[in-house]
Protein backbone atom coordinates (compact mmCIF):
# COMPACT_ATOMS: atom_id res chain seq x y z
CA UNK A 1 0.00 0.00 0.00
CA UNK A 2 1.23 3.46 -0.87
CA UNK A 3 1.88 6.11 1.75
CA UNK A 4 0.69 9.41 0.34
CA UNK A 5 1.34 12.93 1.59
CA UNK A 6 -1.73 15.12 1.33
CA UNK A 7 -0.50 18.67 0.67
CA UNK A 8 -3.57 20.14 2.37
CA UNK A 9 -3.54 17.99 5.53
CA UNK A 10 0.29 18.01 5.45
CA UNK A 11 0.35 14.42 6.65
CA UNK A 12 1.48 11.06 5.26
CA UNK A 13 -1.63 8.90 5.13
CA UNK A 14 -2.29 5.34 3.85
CA UNK A 15 -3.52 4.84 0.27
CA UNK A 16 -6.90 3.60 1.53
CA UNK A 17 -7.85 7.20 2.32
CA UNK A 18 -7.24 8.29 -1.25
CA UNK A 19 -8.78 7.84 -4.65
CA UNK A 20 -6.64 7.95 -7.77
CA UNK A 21 -8.09 10.40 -10.29
CA UNK A 22 -6.12 10.00 -13.50
CA UNK A 23 -3.56 12.04 -15.38
CA UNK A 24 -2.98 15.58 -14.09
CA UNK A 25 -2.71 18.88 -15.95
CA UNK A 26 -5.31 17.95 -18.55
CA UNK A 27 -6.97 21.31 -19.07
CA UNK A 28 -10.64 21.20 -19.92
CA UNK A 29 -10.96 23.16 -23.17
CA UNK A 30 -13.06 26.30 -23.13
CA UNK A 31 -13.91 26.20 -26.85
CA UNK A 32 -15.58 22.80 -27.13
CA UNK A 33 -17.91 23.85 -29.93
CA UNK A 34 -14.90 24.63 -32.11
CA UNK A 35 -12.96 21.45 -31.34
CA UNK A 36 -12.26 18.77 -33.94
CA UNK A 37 -12.80 15.06 -33.30
CA UNK A 38 -9.03 14.60 -33.05
CA UNK A 39 -8.81 17.26 -30.34
CA UNK A 40 -11.65 15.62 -28.41
CA UNK A 41 -9.87 12.28 -28.70
CA UNK A 42 -6.70 13.81 -27.27
CA UNK A 43 -8.55 15.41 -24.39
CA UNK A 44 -10.82 12.49 -23.52
CA UNK A 45 -8.81 9.38 -24.27
CA UNK A 46 -5.14 9.78 -25.20
CA UNK A 47 -2.91 9.39 -22.16
CA UNK A 48 0.84 9.62 -21.67
CA UNK A 49 0.99 6.46 -19.55
CA UNK A 50 4.73 6.97 -18.99
CA UNK A 51 7.14 4.37 -17.70
CA UNK A 52 8.87 6.72 -15.30
CA UNK A 53 7.57 9.87 -13.63
CA UNK A 54 3.84 10.41 -14.03
CA UNK A 55 1.92 13.52 -13.04
CA UNK A 56 -1.42 12.43 -11.66
CA UNK A 57 -4.38 13.61 -9.61
CA UNK A 58 -5.36 12.12 -6.29
CA UNK A 59 -8.29 12.91 -4.04
CA UNK A 60 -8.06 12.62 -0.28
CA UNK A 61 -11.57 11.25 -0.31
CA UNK A 62 -11.62 9.89 3.25
CA UNK A 63 -9.77 12.91 4.66
CA UNK A 64 -10.09 16.52 3.58
CA UNK A 65 -11.82 15.33 0.36
CA UNK A 66 -9.75 17.71 -1.77
CA UNK A 67 -8.06 17.01 -5.09
CA UNK A 68 -4.31 17.48 -5.39
CA UNK A 69 -1.54 16.52 -7.80
CA UNK A 70 1.39 14.18 -7.40
CA UNK A 71 4.52 13.20 -9.28
CA UNK A 72 5.19 9.49 -8.90
CA UNK A 73 7.62 7.06 -10.48
CA UNK A 74 5.59 4.27 -12.12
CA UNK A 75 8.54 1.85 -11.99
CA UNK A 76 9.12 2.07 -8.23
CA UNK A 77 5.70 3.54 -7.24
CA UNK A 78 7.62 6.05 -5.10
CA UNK A 79 6.19 9.56 -4.85
CA UNK A 80 8.56 12.31 -5.93
CA UNK A 81 6.34 15.06 -4.58
CA UNK A 82 2.72 16.07 -4.05
CA UNK A 83 1.40 19.59 -4.54
CA UNK A 84 -1.85 21.47 -4.37
CA UNK A 85 -4.28 21.66 -7.27
CA UNK A 86 -3.72 24.74 -9.39
CA UNK A 87 -0.01 24.91 -8.63
CA UNK A 88 2.23 24.68 -11.68
CA UNK A 89 3.76 21.37 -12.71
CA UNK A 90 7.12 21.09 -10.95
CA UNK A 91 10.16 20.62 -13.18
CA UNK A 92 11.73 17.27 -12.43
CA UNK A 93 14.64 15.41 -13.92
CA UNK A 94 13.57 12.56 -16.17
CA UNK A 95 9.93 13.60 -16.36
CA UNK A 96 8.19 13.95 -19.70
CA UNK A 97 6.85 17.31 -20.69
CA UNK B 1 10.32 -31.30 -34.22
CA UNK B 2 9.34 -34.63 -32.75
CA UNK B 3 5.62 -35.19 -32.62
CA UNK B 4 4.04 -35.94 -29.26
CA UNK B 5 2.01 -39.15 -29.27
CA UNK B 6 1.22 -42.12 -27.06
CA UNK B 7 3.83 -44.05 -29.04
CA UNK B 8 6.48 -41.36 -28.40
CA UNK B 9 5.77 -41.45 -24.66
CA UNK B 10 6.10 -45.23 -24.58
CA UNK B 11 9.34 -45.08 -26.58
CA UNK B 12 10.84 -42.42 -24.32
CA UNK B 13 9.75 -44.30 -21.21
CA UNK B 14 11.91 -47.19 -22.38
CA UNK B 15 14.85 -44.93 -23.27
CA UNK B 16 14.97 -42.98 -20.02
CA UNK B 17 13.40 -39.86 -21.59
CA UNK B 18 16.63 -38.90 -23.31
CA UNK B 19 15.15 -38.26 -26.74
CA UNK B 20 12.84 -35.28 -26.17
CA UNK B 21 15.16 -32.46 -27.26
CA UNK B 22 14.44 -28.74 -27.31
CA UNK B 23 10.91 -27.63 -28.16
CA UNK B 24 11.79 -24.49 -30.11
CA UNK B 25 14.95 -23.15 -31.70
CA UNK B 26 16.81 -20.10 -30.36
CA UNK B 27 18.42 -18.68 -33.52
CA UNK B 28 20.48 -15.53 -33.96
CA UNK B 29 18.37 -12.83 -35.61
CA UNK B 30 18.53 -12.38 -39.39
CA UNK B 31 19.21 -8.90 -40.73
CA UNK B 32 15.67 -8.60 -42.06
CA UNK B 33 12.27 -10.26 -41.71
CA UNK B 34 8.96 -9.95 -43.50
CA UNK B 35 7.21 -9.52 -40.16
CA UNK B 36 8.50 -8.76 -36.67
CA UNK B 37 6.20 -9.37 -33.72
CA UNK B 38 7.21 -7.51 -30.55
CA UNK B 39 6.29 -9.57 -27.51
CA UNK B 40 6.50 -13.36 -27.09
CA UNK B 41 3.46 -13.83 -24.93
CA UNK B 42 0.50 -15.93 -25.92
CA UNK B 43 -0.99 -13.33 -28.27
CA UNK B 44 2.32 -12.59 -30.03
CA UNK B 45 3.28 -16.24 -30.46
CA UNK B 46 -0.23 -17.10 -31.65
CA UNK B 47 0.02 -14.28 -34.21
CA UNK B 48 3.32 -15.68 -35.49
CA UNK B 49 1.91 -19.21 -35.62
CA UNK B 50 -1.16 -18.20 -37.62
CA UNK B 51 0.96 -16.01 -39.94
CA UNK B 52 2.92 -19.13 -40.80
CA UNK B 53 0.04 -21.58 -40.82
CA UNK B 54 -2.79 -19.61 -42.42
CA UNK B 55 -0.92 -17.10 -44.55
CA UNK B 56 2.31 -18.89 -45.47
CA UNK B 57 4.46 -16.07 -44.05
CA UNK B 58 7.31 -17.85 -42.30
CA UNK B 59 10.06 -15.21 -42.45
CA UNK B 60 8.88 -13.97 -39.08
CA UNK B 61 10.64 -13.07 -35.83
CA UNK B 62 9.07 -12.78 -32.42
CA UNK B 63 11.19 -10.48 -30.24
CA UNK B 64 10.93 -10.77 -26.48
CA UNK B 65 12.53 -8.47 -23.93
CA UNK B 66 12.53 -11.12 -21.20
CA UNK B 67 11.65 -14.76 -21.51
CA UNK B 68 8.91 -16.42 -23.46
CA UNK B 69 5.52 -16.22 -21.75
CA UNK B 70 7.00 -14.32 -18.79
CA UNK B 71 4.61 -11.38 -18.92
CA UNK B 72 0.86 -11.47 -18.48
CA UNK B 73 0.67 -14.91 -20.15
CA UNK B 74 2.34 -16.32 -17.05
CA UNK B 75 0.56 -13.96 -14.66
CA UNK B 76 -3.17 -14.48 -15.19
CA UNK B 77 -5.87 -16.71 -13.75
CA UNK B 78 -6.42 -18.65 -17.01
CA UNK B 79 -10.16 -18.10 -17.20
CA UNK B 80 -11.77 -18.69 -20.59
CA UNK B 81 -15.28 -17.49 -21.44
CA UNK B 82 -17.08 -15.60 -24.19
CA UNK B 83 -20.29 -14.33 -22.54
CA UNK B 84 -19.69 -10.66 -23.32
CA UNK B 85 -22.55 -8.28 -23.95
CA UNK B 86 -21.91 -6.58 -27.27
CA UNK B 87 -22.00 -8.22 -30.68
CA UNK B 88 -18.44 -7.18 -31.50
CA UNK B 89 -17.10 -8.66 -28.25
CA UNK B 90 -19.13 -11.85 -28.57
CA UNK B 91 -17.71 -12.15 -32.08
CA UNK B 92 -14.06 -12.03 -31.10
CA UNK B 93 -14.25 -13.87 -27.77
CA UNK B 94 -16.40 -16.67 -29.16
CA UNK B 95 -14.06 -16.96 -32.14
CA UNK B 96 -11.33 -17.58 -29.57
CA UNK B 97 -13.45 -20.05 -27.62
CA UNK B 98 -14.07 -22.10 -30.77
CA UNK B 99 -10.32 -22.20 -31.40
CA UNK B 100 -9.61 -23.31 -27.81
CA UNK B 101 -11.67 -26.37 -28.59
CA UNK B 102 -9.22 -28.42 -30.63
CA UNK B 103 -6.17 -26.23 -29.99
CA UNK B 104 -4.21 -29.06 -28.34
CA UNK B 105 -4.68 -31.20 -31.44
CA UNK B 106 -3.86 -28.32 -33.77
CA UNK B 107 -0.61 -27.53 -31.95
CA UNK B 108 0.17 -31.16 -31.01
CA UNK B 109 0.71 -29.78 -27.52
CA UNK B 110 -1.57 -30.29 -24.55
CA UNK B 111 -2.77 -26.84 -23.49
CA UNK B 112 -5.10 -28.52 -20.97
CA UNK B 113 -8.18 -26.59 -22.05
CA UNK B 114 -10.89 -27.73 -19.70
CA UNK B 115 -14.48 -26.64 -20.38
CA UNK B 116 -15.49 -26.95 -16.75
CA UNK B 117 -17.98 -24.07 -16.81
CA UNK B 118 -17.74 -20.43 -15.74
CA UNK B 119 -20.30 -19.35 -13.18
CA UNK B 120 -21.04 -15.70 -12.38
CA UNK B 121 -22.88 -14.88 -9.20
CA UNK B 122 -25.69 -12.40 -8.68
CA UNK B 123 -25.93 -10.83 -5.21
CA UNK B 124 -28.56 -8.15 -5.73
CA UNK B 125 -31.38 -7.10 -8.03
CA UNK B 126 -29.05 -5.10 -10.24
CA UNK B 127 -26.78 -8.13 -10.73
CA UNK B 128 -29.79 -10.25 -11.68
CA UNK B 129 -30.92 -7.74 -14.28
CA UNK B 130 -27.45 -7.25 -15.74
CA UNK B 131 -26.63 -10.95 -15.88
CA UNK B 132 -29.99 -11.87 -17.40
CA UNK B 133 -29.51 -9.17 -19.99
CA UNK B 134 -26.19 -10.83 -20.78
CA UNK B 135 -27.87 -14.20 -21.17
CA UNK B 136 -30.33 -12.81 -23.69
CA UNK B 137 -27.65 -10.92 -25.60
CA UNK B 138 -25.45 -14.01 -25.63
CA UNK B 139 -28.30 -16.20 -26.90
CA UNK B 140 -28.90 -13.82 -29.81
CA UNK B 141 -25.21 -14.16 -30.68
CA UNK B 142 -25.25 -17.96 -30.44
CA UNK B 143 -23.16 -17.94 -27.25
CA UNK B 144 -24.28 -20.41 -24.58
CA UNK B 145 -25.11 -18.95 -21.17
CA UNK B 146 -27.87 -20.00 -18.80
CA UNK B 147 -29.56 -18.88 -15.59
CA UNK B 148 -29.23 -20.88 -12.37
CA UNK B 149 -31.14 -20.59 -9.10
CA UNK B 150 -28.97 -20.59 -5.94
CA UNK B 151 -29.80 -24.29 -5.44
CA UNK B 152 -28.80 -25.14 -9.02
CA UNK B 153 -25.62 -23.12 -8.55
CA UNK B 154 -24.78 -25.11 -5.44
CA UNK B 155 -25.48 -28.37 -7.26
CA UNK B 156 -22.97 -27.36 -9.91
CA UNK B 157 -20.46 -25.98 -7.40
CA UNK B 158 -20.92 -27.66 -3.98
CA UNK B 159 -18.47 -25.46 -2.01
CA UNK B 160 -20.63 -22.39 -2.70
CA UNK B 161 -22.26 -20.82 0.36
CA UNK B 162 -25.91 -20.03 -0.46
CA UNK B 163 -27.05 -19.82 3.17
CA UNK B 164 -28.28 -16.24 2.98
CA UNK B 165 -26.25 -15.46 6.11
CA UNK B 166 -23.50 -13.72 4.17
CA UNK B 167 -23.05 -9.99 3.68
CA UNK B 168 -23.85 -10.45 -0.03
CA UNK B 169 -26.07 -13.53 -0.36
CA UNK B 170 -26.17 -15.45 -3.64
CA UNK B 171 -29.56 -14.99 -5.28
CA UNK B 172 -28.79 -16.50 -8.66
CA UNK B 173 -26.02 -17.17 -11.15
CA UNK B 174 -25.22 -17.55 -14.81
CA UNK B 175 -23.33 -20.51 -16.21
CA UNK B 176 -21.41 -20.71 -19.45
CA UNK B 177 -20.69 -24.40 -19.75
CA UNK B 178 -18.18 -24.03 -22.59
CA UNK B 179 -16.12 -21.66 -20.45
CA UNK B 180 -13.30 -22.96 -18.32
CA UNK B 181 -9.55 -22.81 -17.95
CA UNK B 182 -6.36 -23.79 -19.77
CA UNK B 183 -2.73 -24.17 -18.76
CA UNK B 184 -1.29 -20.68 -19.36
CA UNK B 185 2.37 -21.67 -19.80
CA UNK B 186 1.45 -24.51 -22.11
CA UNK B 187 -0.35 -22.06 -24.38
CA UNK B 188 2.82 -19.98 -24.82
CA UNK B 189 5.01 -23.06 -25.14
CA UNK B 190 2.65 -24.83 -27.54
CA UNK B 191 2.41 -21.83 -29.86
CA UNK B 192 6.17 -21.24 -29.64
CA UNK B 193 6.93 -24.86 -30.52
CA UNK B 194 4.46 -24.97 -33.39
CA UNK B 195 5.58 -21.58 -34.77
CA UNK B 196 9.26 -22.48 -34.49
CA UNK B 197 8.54 -25.73 -36.32
CA UNK B 198 7.17 -23.68 -39.23
CA UNK B 199 10.30 -21.54 -39.40
CA UNK B 200 9.42 -18.62 -37.13
CA UNK B 201 12.38 -17.21 -35.19
CA UNK B 202 11.75 -16.73 -31.49
CA UNK B 203 14.38 -14.39 -30.08
CA UNK B 204 14.36 -13.98 -26.32
CA UNK B 205 16.32 -11.43 -24.26
CA UNK B 206 16.05 -9.01 -27.15
CA UNK B 207 14.56 -5.69 -26.08
CA UNK B 208 13.21 -3.30 -28.69
CA UNK B 209 14.66 0.16 -28.00
CA UNK B 210 13.34 2.09 -30.98
CA UNK B 211 11.55 1.91 -34.30
CA UNK B 212 12.95 3.12 -37.62
CA UNK B 213 10.89 4.63 -40.39
CA UNK B 214 11.69 5.55 -43.98
CA UNK B 215 11.49 9.23 -45.00
CA UNK B 216 8.11 8.43 -46.58
CA UNK B 217 6.92 7.34 -43.13
CA UNK B 218 6.56 3.57 -43.40
CA UNK B 219 8.26 1.24 -40.96
CA UNK B 220 11.60 -0.32 -41.96
CA UNK B 221 12.65 -2.07 -38.78
CA UNK B 222 13.43 -1.87 -35.09
CA UNK B 223 16.49 -1.13 -32.99
CA UNK B 224 17.05 -3.79 -30.38
CA UNK B 225 19.53 -4.79 -27.72
CA UNK B 226 20.91 -7.16 -30.42
CA UNK B 227 21.25 -4.38 -33.00
CA UNK B 228 19.06 -3.16 -35.84
CA UNK B 229 16.67 -5.70 -37.37
CA UNK B 230 14.89 -4.79 -40.58
CA UNK B 231 11.23 -5.59 -41.17
CA UNK B 232 8.57 -4.88 -43.78
CA UNK B 233 5.88 -5.05 -41.12
CA UNK B 234 5.94 -4.80 -37.34
CA UNK B 235 3.21 -5.97 -34.98
CA UNK B 236 3.27 -4.64 -31.42
CA UNK B 237 1.78 -7.17 -29.00
CA UNK B 238 3.29 -5.88 -25.78
CA UNK B 239 0.37 -5.62 -23.31
CA UNK B 240 1.30 -3.21 -20.49
CA UNK B 241 4.27 -1.76 -22.39
CA UNK B 242 2.33 -0.90 -25.55
CA UNK B 243 2.29 2.84 -24.76
CA UNK B 244 6.07 2.82 -24.36
CA UNK B 245 6.67 1.01 -27.65
CA UNK B 246 4.15 2.99 -29.67
CA UNK B 247 5.64 6.23 -28.35
CA UNK B 248 8.86 5.18 -30.13
CA UNK B 249 6.89 5.36 -33.39
CA UNK B 250 5.27 8.67 -32.37
CA UNK B 251 1.84 7.10 -31.93
CA UNK B 252 0.06 8.18 -28.75
CA UNK B 253 -2.26 5.53 -27.36
CA UNK B 254 -5.55 5.66 -25.45
CA UNK B 255 -4.12 3.29 -22.84
CA UNK B 256 -3.27 3.25 -19.17
CA UNK B 257 -1.27 0.46 -17.51
CA UNK B 258 -2.40 -0.86 -14.15
CA UNK B 259 -1.14 -3.63 -11.85
CA UNK B 260 -3.47 -6.63 -11.66
CA UNK B 261 -2.75 -9.19 -8.99
CA UNK B 262 -3.52 -12.85 -8.55
CA UNK B 263 -2.54 -15.58 -6.13
CA UNK B 264 -2.49 -19.32 -5.61
CA UNK B 265 -3.02 -21.39 -2.50
CA UNK B 266 -1.21 -24.50 -1.36
CA UNK B 267 -2.21 -27.45 -3.56
CA UNK B 268 -5.03 -29.65 -2.31
CA UNK B 269 -7.04 -32.55 -3.73
CA UNK B 270 -9.77 -31.70 -6.26
CA UNK B 271 -12.46 -29.76 -4.38
CA UNK B 272 -13.53 -27.09 -6.80
CA UNK B 273 -15.24 -28.18 -10.02
CA UNK B 274 -15.60 -24.97 -12.05
CA UNK B 275 -14.73 -21.29 -12.27
CA UNK B 276 -16.73 -18.92 -10.09
CA UNK B 277 -16.66 -15.16 -10.55
CA UNK B 278 -18.44 -12.50 -8.61
CA UNK B 279 -18.72 -9.02 -9.96
CA UNK B 280 -20.17 -7.46 -6.84
CA UNK B 281 -17.71 -8.74 -4.23
CA UNK B 282 -15.08 -8.80 -6.96
CA UNK B 283 -13.24 -12.07 -6.72
CA UNK B 284 -12.81 -15.06 -8.96
CA UNK B 285 -11.58 -18.54 -8.23
CA UNK B 286 -10.85 -21.88 -9.82
CA UNK B 287 -8.66 -24.86 -9.02
CA UNK B 288 -5.73 -25.75 -11.22
CA UNK B 289 -4.99 -29.33 -12.23
CA UNK B 290 -2.00 -29.11 -9.87
CA UNK B 291 -4.49 -28.56 -7.04
CA UNK B 292 -3.85 -24.92 -6.22
CA UNK B 293 -6.76 -22.56 -5.84
CA UNK B 294 -6.19 -19.79 -8.37
CA UNK B 295 -7.67 -16.53 -7.14
CA UNK B 296 -7.88 -13.22 -8.93
CA UNK B 297 -8.19 -9.70 -7.65
CA UNK B 298 -9.15 -6.38 -9.15
CA UNK B 299 -6.63 -3.89 -10.45
CA UNK B 300 -4.92 -1.41 -8.19
CA UNK B 301 -6.26 2.11 -8.59
CA UNK B 302 -3.09 3.78 -9.86
CA UNK B 303 -1.07 3.30 -13.06
CA UNK B 304 2.19 1.43 -12.64
CA UNK B 305 4.81 -0.68 -14.39
CA UNK B 306 6.07 -2.26 -11.17
CA UNK B 307 4.42 -5.71 -11.55
CA UNK B 308 3.44 -5.44 -7.88
CA UNK B 309 0.30 -4.17 -6.24
CA UNK B 310 -1.01 -3.38 -2.79
CA UNK B 311 -1.64 -6.07 -0.20
CA UNK B 312 -5.01 -4.56 0.70
CA UNK B 313 -6.32 -5.55 -2.75
CA UNK B 314 -5.39 -9.17 -2.04
CA UNK B 315 -6.86 -8.97 1.46
CA UNK B 316 -10.14 -7.71 0.08
CA UNK B 317 -10.24 -10.51 -2.49
CA UNK B 318 -9.48 -13.22 0.05
CA UNK B 319 -12.19 -11.82 2.33
CA UNK B 320 -14.71 -12.20 -0.47
CA UNK B 321 -13.55 -15.74 -1.29
CA UNK B 322 -13.79 -16.82 2.34
CA UNK B 323 -17.32 -15.51 2.62
CA UNK B 324 -18.51 -17.24 -0.55
CA UNK B 325 -16.62 -20.46 0.23
CA UNK B 326 -16.26 -20.83 4.00
CA UNK B 327 -14.40 -24.13 3.57
CA UNK B 328 -11.36 -22.18 2.29
CA UNK B 329 -10.98 -20.07 5.44
CA UNK B 330 -8.01 -22.07 6.70
CA UNK B 331 -6.26 -22.47 3.36
CA UNK B 332 -2.77 -21.01 3.13
CA UNK B 333 -1.89 -18.78 0.21
CA UNK B 334 1.44 -19.70 -1.36
CA UNK B 335 2.26 -16.98 -3.85
CA UNK B 336 0.87 -13.75 -5.21
CA UNK B 337 2.09 -11.70 -8.12
CA UNK B 338 1.16 -8.79 -10.33
CA UNK B 339 0.98 -8.25 -14.06
CA UNK B 340 0.75 -4.96 -15.91
CA UNK B 341 -2.48 -4.71 -17.87
CA UNK B 342 -3.13 -2.11 -20.56
CA UNK B 343 -6.63 -0.74 -20.21
CA UNK B 344 -8.52 1.17 -22.90
CA UNK B 345 -11.22 3.75 -22.10
CA UNK B 346 -13.97 1.38 -23.31
CA UNK B 347 -12.34 -1.79 -21.89
CA UNK B 348 -12.30 -3.40 -25.33
CA UNK B 349 -9.08 -4.34 -27.11
CA UNK B 350 -7.46 -2.63 -30.08
CA UNK B 351 -6.39 -4.93 -32.95
CA UNK B 352 -5.70 -2.67 -35.83
CA UNK B 353 -3.57 -0.87 -38.32
CA UNK B 354 -1.98 2.34 -37.07
CA UNK B 355 -1.31 5.72 -38.70
CA UNK B 356 2.20 4.40 -39.47
CA UNK B 357 2.30 2.26 -42.64
CA UNK B 358 3.47 -1.26 -41.78
CA UNK B 359 2.93 -0.88 -38.04
CA UNK B 360 0.12 -2.87 -36.42
CA UNK B 361 -1.01 -3.02 -32.82
CA UNK B 362 -2.75 -5.65 -30.72
CA UNK B 363 -3.32 -4.27 -27.22
CA UNK B 364 -5.84 -3.07 -24.68
CA UNK B 365 -6.91 -6.52 -23.51
CA UNK B 366 -6.95 -5.10 -20.02
CA UNK B 367 -7.80 -7.56 -17.31
CA UNK B 368 -9.06 -10.34 -19.56
CA UNK B 369 -6.75 -11.12 -22.46
CA UNK B 370 -5.80 -14.72 -21.81
CA UNK B 371 -9.16 -16.12 -22.89
CA UNK B 372 -8.80 -14.47 -26.28
CA UNK B 373 -5.29 -15.71 -27.08
CA UNK B 374 -6.07 -18.00 -30.05
CA UNK B 375 -8.71 -15.73 -31.58
CA UNK B 376 -6.60 -12.62 -31.11
CA UNK B 377 -3.57 -14.20 -32.78
CA UNK B 378 -5.74 -15.58 -35.58
CA UNK B 379 -7.37 -12.31 -36.62
CA UNK B 380 -4.27 -10.21 -35.95
CA UNK B 381 -2.24 -12.46 -38.27
CA UNK B 382 -4.92 -11.85 -40.91
CA UNK B 383 -4.68 -8.08 -40.32
CA UNK B 384 -0.90 -8.09 -40.78
CA UNK B 385 -0.81 -10.51 -43.72
CA UNK B 386 -3.56 -8.80 -45.74
CA UNK B 387 -2.98 -5.26 -44.47
CA UNK B 388 -6.67 -5.11 -43.64
CA UNK B 389 -8.60 -6.34 -40.61
CA UNK B 390 -10.48 -9.62 -40.45
CA UNK B 391 -14.25 -9.08 -40.31
CA UNK B 392 -14.13 -10.11 -36.63
CA UNK B 393 -11.59 -7.49 -35.52
CA UNK B 394 -12.72 -4.77 -37.94
CA UNK B 395 -14.63 -2.92 -35.16
CA UNK B 396 -11.62 -2.94 -32.81
CA UNK B 397 -9.87 0.00 -34.45
CA UNK B 398 -7.62 2.67 -32.99
CA UNK B 399 -9.79 5.32 -34.66
CA UNK B 400 -12.90 4.45 -32.66
CA UNK B 401 -11.78 6.82 -29.92
CA UNK B 402 -11.95 9.60 -32.49
CA UNK B 403 -15.14 8.58 -34.26
CA UNK B 404 -16.92 7.72 -31.02
CA UNK B 405 -17.82 4.21 -32.19
CA UNK B 406 -16.77 2.66 -28.87
CA UNK B 407 -17.38 -0.93 -27.82
CA UNK B 408 -18.32 0.02 -24.34
CA UNK B 409 -17.79 -3.14 -22.34
CA UNK B 410 -16.63 -0.85 -19.52
CA UNK B 411 -20.17 -0.63 -18.29
CA UNK B 412 -21.25 -3.95 -19.65
CA UNK B 413 -18.59 -6.60 -19.07
CA UNK B 414 -19.77 -9.42 -16.93
CA UNK B 415 -17.04 -8.60 -14.43
CA UNK B 416 -16.32 -5.12 -13.12
CA UNK B 417 -13.26 -3.38 -14.43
Amino acid sequence: MLLIRCPYCEEDRPELEFRHAGEAHLVRPSNMDAMSDAEFERFLFIRQNPKGVVFERWRHVHGCARFFNAARDTITDKFVTTYKAGEPKPTLEGAEE
Amino acid sequence: MRKFSAFAIAREALRGHKGWGVQWASPEPRSEYDVIIIGAGGHGLATAYYLAKEHGITNVAVLEKGWLGGGNTGRNTTIIRSNYLYDESAGIYDHALKLWDGLSQDLNYNVMYSARGVMMLAHNVHDVQVLQRHIHANRLNGVDNEWLTPEQAKDYCPPLNISGQTRYPVIGATLQRRGGTARHDAVAWGYARAASDRGVHIIQNCEVTGTRRAPQGHIIGVDTSKGFIGAKKVGVVAAGHTSVLMEMADVRMPLESYPLQAMVSEPVKPVFPCVVMSNTVHAYISQSDKGELVIGAGTDQYTSYSQAGGLHIINHTVDAICEMFPMFRRMKMLRSWGGIVDVTPDRSPILAKTPVQGLYVNCGWGTGGFKATPGSGHVFAHTIARDEPHRINAPFTLERFRTGRLIDEAAAAAVAH
